[in-house]
């Protein structure tokens, strides 16, 4: 009954047994796949090399993890991108422009 | 034939010993021959949770190296005379037993009991190895909390890699109180992440602490939910169908209006 009081005054804070799910579901990604956070920085710094020879981006929003799908382990990659290169193109945008 | 049944868990104090002693007890009243092994060489405590802490000759490092054979190591328990109890030693280190030779300590007992229960000790290191070599099935204890939550699923993987997939989990001292209000992870929530069938729910009971205490097992006291839940398990574990129980049926009328008013 609080808890329906304290919606109604805006008390938007997780109960902490959802926050311990949320955090436990992320960790265990990580424990499952043997990864270690130094493979992962190695593969953060292996995506912007290619990526950039492309496109210009933003290195500190970009974000990347494992995450679970169903059965199988992804890895998430959120890269914002700023623009892309002129020189990767193709000549007929190029000459639009 | 017996089973062996392995107690694990990875974190420690999160209630494996107090498990395996309730479940054996539960076991040992319905009829059965029971044999509870400590494995927790150097740290053992499953004589103390069984009062048999005065009667110990001989321990299972004696037994694997050959001083004794294994009947002279085993203790009688006082109540239930069909409950043994093959203890540990409490100088020697986890070193001292292997997997192998457990095994073999097993298969000489296989013929005498119905139910080999052994308590694992905490980690995932050699004793752990150790305790889990025999078994055909392994209960994997753990708590509504995020530490005992992961360690569980770490055992889980160390088990599997080990072939042994036959695993069942158990989750110890929850607080309904808690889980009510969202400050605890739930039942569903704890299946959902370590997929798992769950094979007993046991509130924490005040009553756990005093019947340790007291070195008789909590499931011989019949007003006692965490001594409910235990006898549950062990009916689980025999093929009956049992419901879970409901935690707030143990709470006093005062502790009910408070949790109406959210206090």
């Amino acid at each position: 009954m609080l808890k329906a009081v304290m919606k109604l005054f805006g008390n938007k804070s997780k109960p902490s047994g959802q926050v311990a799910k949320d955090r436990l579901r992320v960790v265990l990604i990580h424990d499952r796949a043997g990864i270690s956070p130094e493979v992962m920085e190695h593969i953060k710094n292996d995506i912007i090399k290619v990526i950039s020879s492309y496109m210009d981006i933003d290195r500190h929003d970009m974000e990347i993890s494992l995450s679970n799908d169903e059965e199988a382990v992804a890895l998430l990659a959120n890269i914002p991108v700023r623009r892309i290169k002129p020189t990767v193109m193709s000549p007929h945008e190029q000459r639009r422009r | 034939m017996s089973e062996i049944i392995v107690v694990t868990s990875g974190k420690g104090g999160v209630g494996k010993t107090t498990t395996t002693a309730n479940i054996g007890v539960g076991f040992a009243k319905r009829g059965n021959r029971v044999v509870l092994i400590d494995t927790d060489t150097g740290l053992r405590n499953l004589d103390l949770l069984l009062g048999l802490e005065n009667r110990i000759m001989y321990d299972l490092v004696d037994v694997v190296t050959g001083v004794v054979p294994y009947k002279k190591a085993l203790v009688r328990h006082k109540k239930y005379d069909n409950l043994y109890l093959l203890p540990t030693s409490q100088i020697r280190d986890k070193s001292s037993v292997t997997g192998e030779q457990l095994i073999e300590v097993c298969n000489k007992l296989r013929g005498e009991f119905d139910y080999i229960i052994i308590d694992c000790p905490a980690g995932i290191e050699q004793g752990f190895q150790t305790a889990i070599a025999a078994a055909d099935l392994a209960l994997v204890v753990t708590m509504p909390e995020v530490s005992a939550v992961r360690d569980a699923d770490k055992i889980i993987g160390e088990l599997n890699r080990a072939e042994k997939d036959h695993i069942k989990l158990i989750v110890n001292r929850i607080r309904a109180h808690m889980v009510e209000s969202g400050d605890m992870l739930n039942l569903a929530d704890i299946n959902d992440i370590l997929a798992i069938e769950c094979i007993g729910q046991v509130p924490d009971d005040e009553m756990v602490v005093t019947s340790t205490n007291r070195g008789d097992p909590v499931i011989s006291n019949k007003k006692s939910l965490a001594g409910q839940a235990y006898n549950n398990i062990v009916c689980r574990l025999c093929g009956e169908q049992v419901p879970f129980l409901d935690f707030q049926r143990g709470m006093s009328f005062v502790g009910k209006i408070k949790r109406i008013f959210g206090l």
